[in-house]
């Protein structure tokens, strides 16, 4: 692998990280967030000044994590006064909140960002290793949650959440325990990247990126932890791979975002499901016969 | 003096974010669906407009042929992209108009370049002196044509049949339905309506700053979202006002508070902070 393949890697694995994050609080959850970046940014920006005042690596992320997780908490009470299409509006305000108090501080370096951040000191393979170790144990995670009893917690908050609340599924504690885990999840994959740039600049963590990070959740299908996996590689490597599309990058993202919605809003997932089953149909009746 | 420049200064803004999320808040009250491709339409206008004003030399002309263009495209958008995911979960139609949006922004930048396009020669540059403060034409013309657009809304929707018949669908769309009311023609109308107005007021900010470019509508876009959740989504005398005590809460905060908030923060804040609050917007919906 060459330093290119390794970096790319390297972003995909981080990638990874912050949608399922994502996956955690709309898929399971059923909380529509827009304001994704915000957290990932909290995550590198505080990991930033830790590195910065010379804590050692695995003290900076888990502050990028917390400080992230904290921030989410706070932002998943306000999910418990507004819902819906109101909770979406509220979520992207708190991306802009965060870019326009990010780009009017001295301390977090403004318009121009944060510079001259040191690497992790384990050589790019080694620092691979290790995003790719906290990427497989975040789909692990995940997989483990949506098969715990709180998965089918989420899962009823996310139908119906009136329904669940008659059943006596304490619905504020399971809204605010996604947005806590998702976004410290962003917070980690902001920490990673931190390390991974060496150099954050506010638009990093704008509007586009959370709406990248919703595009790799929809594209994969809301709520598939594989869906979300194979829709974020295909989704950053894209680009990549047919440099003529990297003018078009964003038109490409959109035009897909749009189409997958309109034509198959169960994304990638829902297209494997019904792809197996008219398999298995076909199996069936071929075997009647 | 200050208070009142700041004041007067936030109207305009005010009244240019009122006839945005006009149309917006048409389209939730209508449908459910969080339209942020309106603000494509709203760039569209203003491309359109400058394009048109540019050929013909006549400003009236552009404006007026953006408006009829893009509330038809308006229509087509309903009819391709919206009606058939109404019967999805909501955040399907809002995600399916955030990718619309997105490469709606990409398309003018493709197109029409990533710098923007200006005026050959700008009309209403001239100033006005009223009662001891300046205002440039654009920004009177801007009042004045929101003042009569909402008017002549609100004459449309109190006084004729059809205003009544759109009125009456928003109440509520099956038992109007039974009373003869074609609604699928009500909603068409809706987009056209709103989609005019949007294209309106891209040419007037295309105006005031002499300059369309494709990432014009990224914060209008946003900020009426942000206003029509204020005015209590759907609402649309909310709406307005939301819009007005928006563009005036961010002139008086860049002034006090822009040293460690930008313009479009302080919006936010604002939102967050009332809908802290009160949940439903500031104006409760239907």
């Amino acid at each position: 692998m060459g330093i290119y393949e390794i970096s790319l890697a390297t972003v995909v694995c981080i990638n990874i990280i912050l949608a399922l994050g994502l996956n955690m609080i709309s898929g399971f959850c059923g909380q529509i967030s827009l304001g994704h970046a915000a957290f990932y940014g909290i995550g590198a920006y505080t990991a930033a000044l830790m590195v910065k005042a010379g804590f050692p690596i695995p003290l900076t992320i888990a502050a990028g994590m917390i400080s992230a997780g904290v921030a989410g908490l706070i932002v998943g009470l306000a999910s418990l006064r507004v819902r819906h299409d109101f909770l979406a509006i509220t979520t992207m305000g708190v991306g802009f909140l965060f870019l326009g108090i990010v780009r009017q501080q001295e301390l977090l370096g403004g318009e121009l960002g944060i510079s001259g951040i040191p690497s992790a000191g384990l050589g790019k393979i080694g620092y691979l290793a290790v995003v790719f170790a906290i990427a497989s144990l975040s789909a692990v995670f995940s997989l483990w949650i949506k098969r715990s009893w709180m998965g089918f917690a989420f899962d009823a908050v996310a139908d119906d959440e009136d329904t669940a609340r008659v059943v006596t599924v304490d619905v504020g504690a399971y809204k605010l325990a996604a947005f806590a885990m998702g976004t410290a999840m962003a917070g980690v994959a902001g920490g990673l990247y931190t390390y991974f740039a060496r150099f954050l600049m506010p638009d990093d963590f704008g509007f586009i990126t959370s709406i990248t990070v919703l595009s790799m959740v929809a594209v994969g299908g809301i709520g598939s932890v594989f869906g979300v996996i194979a829709a974020t590689i295909i989704l950053t490597l894209m680009p990549e791979f047919f440099r003529f599309i990297s003018d078009y990058k964003l038109l490409v993202y959109g035009a897909l975002l749009f189409a997958v919605m309109r034509f198959a809003p169960e994304g990638l997932a829902g297209f494997a499901r019904d792809a197996y089953r008219r398999l298995t149909v076909k199996k069936q009746a071929g075997e009647t016969v | 003096m200050l208070y009142l420049e700041l004041l007067i200064q936030g109207l305009i803004h005010g009244s240019m974010y009122a006839v945005i999320a006009v149309g917006l808040t048409l389209v939730y009250g209508l449908l459910r669906i969080l339209h942020v491709a309106h603000a494509g339409l709203f760039a569209l206008g203003g491309y359109l407009g400058l394009l048109i004003t540019n050929a013909t030399t006549s400003l009236p002309l552009g404006m007026f042929t953006s408006a009829i263009v893009v509330g038809i495209c308006g229509m087509l958008m309903y009819r391709l992209c919206y009606q058939p995911i109404l019967d999805r979960p909501p955040y399907v139609a809002l995600i399916a108009s955030i990718g619309l949006f997105i490469a709606m922004e990409e398309i003018f930048r493709l197109v029409f370049g990533p710098y923007g396009l200006t005026y050959k020669n700008p009309p209403l540059q001239s100033q006005i002196n009223l009662m001891g403060i300046t205002l440039r034409s654009a920004e009177v013309g801007m009042v004045i044509s929101a003042l009569i657009l909402l008017g002549i809304l609100a004459y449309l929707s109190q006084r004729t049949r059809i205003g009544i018949a759109w009125r009456a669908t928003v109440d509520d769309p099956e038992i109007s339905k039974s009373f003869g009311i074609d609604t699928i023609k009500v909603r068409y109308l809706n987009f056209f309506i709103g989609s005019a107005l949007a294209a309106v007021a891209g040419v007037f900010i295309s105006l005031l700053s002499n300059l369309v470019e494709p990432t014009m509508g990224g914060v209008p876009s946003y900020k009426a979202l942000a206003i029509i959740v204020l005015g209590g989504l759907g609402n649309v005398t909310g709406t307005l006002i939301a819009s007005l005590l928006l563009g005036v809460v961010e002139a008086f905060g860049t002034i006090y508070i822009g040293s460690f908030l930008d313009r479009d923060a302080i919006a936010f804040a604002f939102l967050i902070v009332i809908l802290m609050i009160r949940p439903q917007g500031l104006f409760a919906g239907k």
